[in-house]
């Protein structure tokens, strides 16, 4: 009967093996950490690291199983003393750069990281010549005071 | 001069629908789920484990100067059923494949072998699926193709079938010195 | 039958599309009147079509025709009639329908409210509105056809919505989102028939004004809603991801509010007119842009409607034309339309300039970020990732100097800031900012840097607003004498204030634990404490759950009784979480349900989110600053309202 169905414990393997496969829930591990600073650091990496499988998630909130399996070794690799730039660099050697939210400042990534700054720069550069004219302009019009009426 | 700076923002456009036009058509051969593999050119990683029938099987039992397909599977996977057939051929071709049970129980395994027949030359348990990441493995069927030292030439995620052998993975495999048997 | 009247109505709509998007034209160029009229009669019937086939694809999902392939794959018997409703526009050739619906509306209300306008200026802009139609409505009936039917065998029952849709959020969220991508549109086909008619005075941007704020305001709503929604239904807590569909959707709004800037300076001074032509086409460029990324399949999201290269490639064929097409008349056709009236760099042109660089920036970072991957790909170079800690860097480092000198530019005076004037607002202002700013991070928290950073920049941008207020209002001037504009103004800047502090704050001092939880256990994150007081059992109309009840307190004290629920959908099986929320205006309480690890014995996530609410309510405040800007008197009755 639909009214005890999450009660049985027959459902409750069964419900398992399909959240296994479907991966619908929230992802959510009850690890245990020997101290409060691994547990905030596993915090944060499993945010700053992507999902392999799935469309955009990253770890913490993706409920596939890889995601799971991943979450566990990160918490093993942080309970055996590695520090947050080697356990990336586990995950990177086996799933690629992708994993990484933030991407290298170097390789082929490296050209994401400068283009913005060449764009301020133009954009800036553009910016002061049109002020330049502007103002020579004023200068040369005479009437130089406005209000500031909205 | 001033009439340049006015064709700019159309240049810009022109460059990006190129762009995109050449993403349209990328996206028609490669899906937008699949990874580039981080192992092309390296070493199978190294393992030791069990085969079905918990005897050992490590590294050294894999790489055997023959060029290999590495097949993951589980039989709870339901587009391993369906590649099943195809890879078969390629056995009875000649071509060694080994399988890794991933994330599976023995005895499911060889249950699904019973009924849909064993052409791996031999297997390898991963129930919790740490060779898995060891390869960067994240979902079943992926193969993996090694040449005869062991070192991984290719990867395919997902269905290994006609059109994937012969356009993408046969040329790797015969580069590799792998020999195949007449149709 | 009803269905064939539904695709019927949208044959007819692209029929008077068409005649829209010809008629005036030839009524134009040959000069006849009755071609050039005929605009406003074409608009109204247009809208009419669409709104007749919209409403009869509704119908056929209240009435569960599952003989529709697009019903049956997104509608079920079992769901609540107002689910049926929104599953309209739950999936790609529905939603597209409803696109096509708003800019339908669009158009109506331009050809009903736009009267005044020149006549041949009006009769193009209502064409290029009429051509955009044609594309959109080609776009649907070859090839996302709603009204498609699943002969000879239709199902008995249907797939049923998507869980994560049935939900108000989700009903909500498209429209608004549509009516300001779509509305941007009105913004592009005016700046189009500036172009064409060789045209470009300051009441084309006073006429202008109201309707891109409007546009950008829901805009402005969308987007707040669809991060309010992630927020309580994807259970962990996040608001704004840099998904690829969300950038599609921010990126239209940072030009949008570029846009809306420049024109206040090409209303009051005739200024850089080319600037807010290039703007007004851009924006609804990047609307179309978005169209394209979420529909083609080129990008990966959770968000992603389709994944279908046929369809994209036609979405990129008519953003070619238009997009192309307007940028090439632009460059044809802009002449020496300035004004050439100068004004120095300290001033309020000044500040408006450097207000649209840094936006410009921001919205072309999020597209280098969104498109970096895809780029990497295309070249076979491997696969990259750029997330949250790339696009969070950047949208700071513009967007904090952007703060800093909106506090300051609001008040600057046009052609030249004075020095004394400088004077008379930066120390006062400056004082008290450092004094509010450093009161409110001592008492939050204050070894928190973000905290700091974030109250003083809301506290700097307060004190400004406020001691503008005063200052206008002494000296002869009076309280009343101040315009709606300006309240405007003062409201949207406050809500940006708002906003800083909710994103700062929420960032710096959100904290959660996963944990596992039995009936009696107590958990404690902070200084509060969650108790665990009972599982229970509920059915809905087409689900069952599982509930836990939790209480909050803090020092005894109860705050909140939260029940999270996990759910199975009947028809599809779906299992769905919906996280126990306990929200104020200081912090949220938040509980989401994992797995369940025995009977009533559950791993559950829970979270404080101190200021989280201020994230959603600076941008209401946002939006409705941008609606009080446009109730002001001198754009009622048109073009002809003086100031």
């Amino acid at each position: 009967m639909a009214g005890n169905w999450m009660r049985s414990s027959t459902w409750l393997t069964g419900l398992a093996a399909m959240l296994v496969l479907q991966g619908a829930l929230a992802a959510i591990d009850i690890f245990e950490f020997s101290s409060e600073e691994l547990r905030e650091r596993y915090q944060q990496l499993i945010v700053d690291l992507r999902c392999p499988k799935c469309q955009n998630q990253n770890l913490a909130g993706s409920d596939s199983p890889i995601a799971a399996d991943l979450r566990r070794e990160i918490h093993r690799m942080l309970e055996d003393g590695l520090s947050d730039a080697q356990i990336k660099q586990f995950l990177v050697d086996r799933y690629g750069q992708f994993v990484l939210y933030e991407p290298p400042m170097s390789g082929n990534t490296l050209l994401v990281w400068v283009l913005p700054l060449v764009f301020a720069g133009l954009g800036g550069a553009a910016l002061a010549l049109v002020l330049w004219r502007a103002r020579h302009q004023a200068v040369a019009q005479g009437n130089l005071d406005g209000d500031d009426e909205f | 001069m001033k009439r340049i700076v006015l064709f700019i923002p159309l240049i810009l456009f022109v460059l990006l629908a190129g762009f995109f036009y050449a993403a349209l058509e990328m996206r028609k051969t490669r899906s937008v789920e699949e990874l580039q593999s981080a192992l092309i050119g390296k070493p199978f990683p190294a393992f030791a484990g069990l085969g079905l029938a918990n005897e050992p099987v490590d590294l050294d039992t894999l790489v055997n100067g023959e060029v290999t397909l590495v097949n993951v599977w589980g039989s709870w996977c339901p587009s391993c059923v369906y590649e099943h057939p195809y890879l078969k051929q390629l056995v009875e071709r000649g071509v060694r494949l080994v399988g890794v049970n991933y994330k599976d129980t023995p005895e499911e395994a060889r249950a699904w072998l019973n009924r849909f027949g064993d052409i791996y030359a031999f297997h390898i348990q991963d129930p919790l699926g740490s060779l898995g990441i060891d390869l960067g493995v994240y979902g079943a069927p992926e193969t993996y193709l090694i040449d005869a030292e062991g070192v991984i030439r290719f990867k395919r995620v997902g269905v290994v079938d006609e059109r994937v052998w012969t356009t993408q993975m046969e040329p790797v495999y015969r580069q590799y010195g792998g020999q195949l048997d007449a149709e | 039958m009803i269905p064939e009247f539904g695709l019927i109505a949208l044959i007819f709509s692209l029929l008077y599309a068409i005649l829209l998007a010809a008629l005036p034209s030839l009524g134009v160029i040959y000069r006849k009147p009755v071609l050039i009229a005929s605009a406003g009669p074409l608009s109204a019937m247009l809208f009419l079509s669409i709104l007749i086939s919209f409403v009869l694809l509704v119908w056929s999902f209240l009435v569960n025709d599952f003989s529709l392939s697009y019903v049956a794959q997104n509608s079920n018997a079992l769901l609540p009639w107002y689910y049926k409703v929104s599953a309209t526009w739950g999936a790609h050739e529905g939603s597209m329908l409803l696109w096509v619906l708003v800019l339908g509306g669009w158009i109506f209300a331009v050809g009903g409210l736009s009267n005044d306008l020149q006549a041949d200026f009006r009769a193009i802009a209502l064409a290029v509105l009429g051509f955009v139609s044609v594309g959109f409505l080609l776009f649907i009936l070859l090839t996302s056809n709603p009204f498609d039917r699943l002969l000879p065998f239709p199902p008995g029952e249907g797939n049923d919505l998507n869980p994560l849709l049935q939900d108000f959020g989700l009903i909500v969220h498209p429209p608004l989102l549509y009516m300001g991508y779509v509305g941007f549109s009105v913004a592009f086909s005016f700046a189009v028939a500036a172009l064409i008619c060789g045209r470009l005075d300051a009441t084309w941007a006073r006429w202008l004004r109201p309707w891109t704020n409007v546009a950008w305001a829901f805009l402005t709503l969308g987007i707040t809603l669809g991060s309010w929604w992630a927020y309580y239904e994807l259970g962990w807590g996040g608001w704004w991801f840099w998904d690829p569909v969300e950038n599609a959707s921010l990126m239209p709004w940072l030009v949008g509010t570029a846009l809306a800037h420049s024109l206040a300076v090409s209303e009051k001074r005739d200024m850089f007119k080319r600037w807010t032509l290039v703007l007004a086409l851009t924006a609804f460029s990047l609307s179309l842009l978005g169209t394209f990324l979420v529909r083609s399949g080129v990008l990966s999201s959770v968000h992603a409607f389709a994944n279908d290269p046929e369809r994209g490639l036609f979405i990129l064929l008519f953003l070619s034309i238009v997009v192309g097409g307007s940028l090439t008349l632009f460059a044809l056709r802009v002449r020496d339309l300035e004004s050439t009236q100068g004004f120095f760099a300290l001033s309020r042109e000044g500040a408006l300039l450097m207000n649209n660089l840094l936006l410009v920036l921001m919205a072309a970072v999020v597209l280098l970020g969104t498109l970096y991957p895809l780029l990497v790909d295309a070249l076979a170079l491997g696969s990259v990732s750029v997330g949250p800690p790339y696009f969070n860097l950047f949208l700071m480092l513009f967007g904090l100097p952007m703060l800093v000198f909106l506090a300051m530019g609001q008040r600057w005076n046009w052609k030249r800031m004075t020095a004394s004037k400088l004077l008379a607002q930066v120390p006062v202002s400056l004082v008290g900012a450092l004094v509010l700013g450093a009161a409110v991070a001592l008492l939050v928290a204050p070894s928190a840097p973000l905290v700091w950073i974030g109250a003083l920049l809301a506290s700097w941008i307060l004190v400004h607003s406020l001691h503008d207020i005063y200052q206008r209002s002494r000296g002869g001037r009076s309280l009343k004498s101040l315009r709606m504009a300006y309240w405007g103004m003062v409201l949207g800047h406050v809500g940006v204030a708002v906003a800083a502090v909710g994103i700062s704050f929420s960032t710096e001092l959100t904290d959660f634990r996963d944990v596992r939880m039995q009936i009696g256990s107590v958990q404690q994150l902070g200084d509060y404490q969650f108790s665990v007081e009972g599982f229970r059992h509920e059915e809905g109309p087409n689900y069952v759950a599982e509930l836990a009840d939790i209480r909050v307190s803090r020092e005894g004290k109860t705050l909140a009784l939260l029940q999270p629920e996990k759910r199975r959908y009947l028809a599809s099986g779906s299992i769905m979480t919906e996280a126990g929320i306990a929200g104020s205006l200081w912090r949220d309480l938040y509980v989401s349900m994992g797995e369940p690890l025995g009977v009533d014995d559950w791993a559950m996530r829970i979270h404080v989110k101190p200021f989280i609410r201020w994230v959603w309510l600076g941008a209401l405040l946002i939006a409705l600053g941008a609606v009080l800007a446009i109730v002001d008197k001198r754009y009622r009755g048109g073009a002809e309202a003086e100031a």
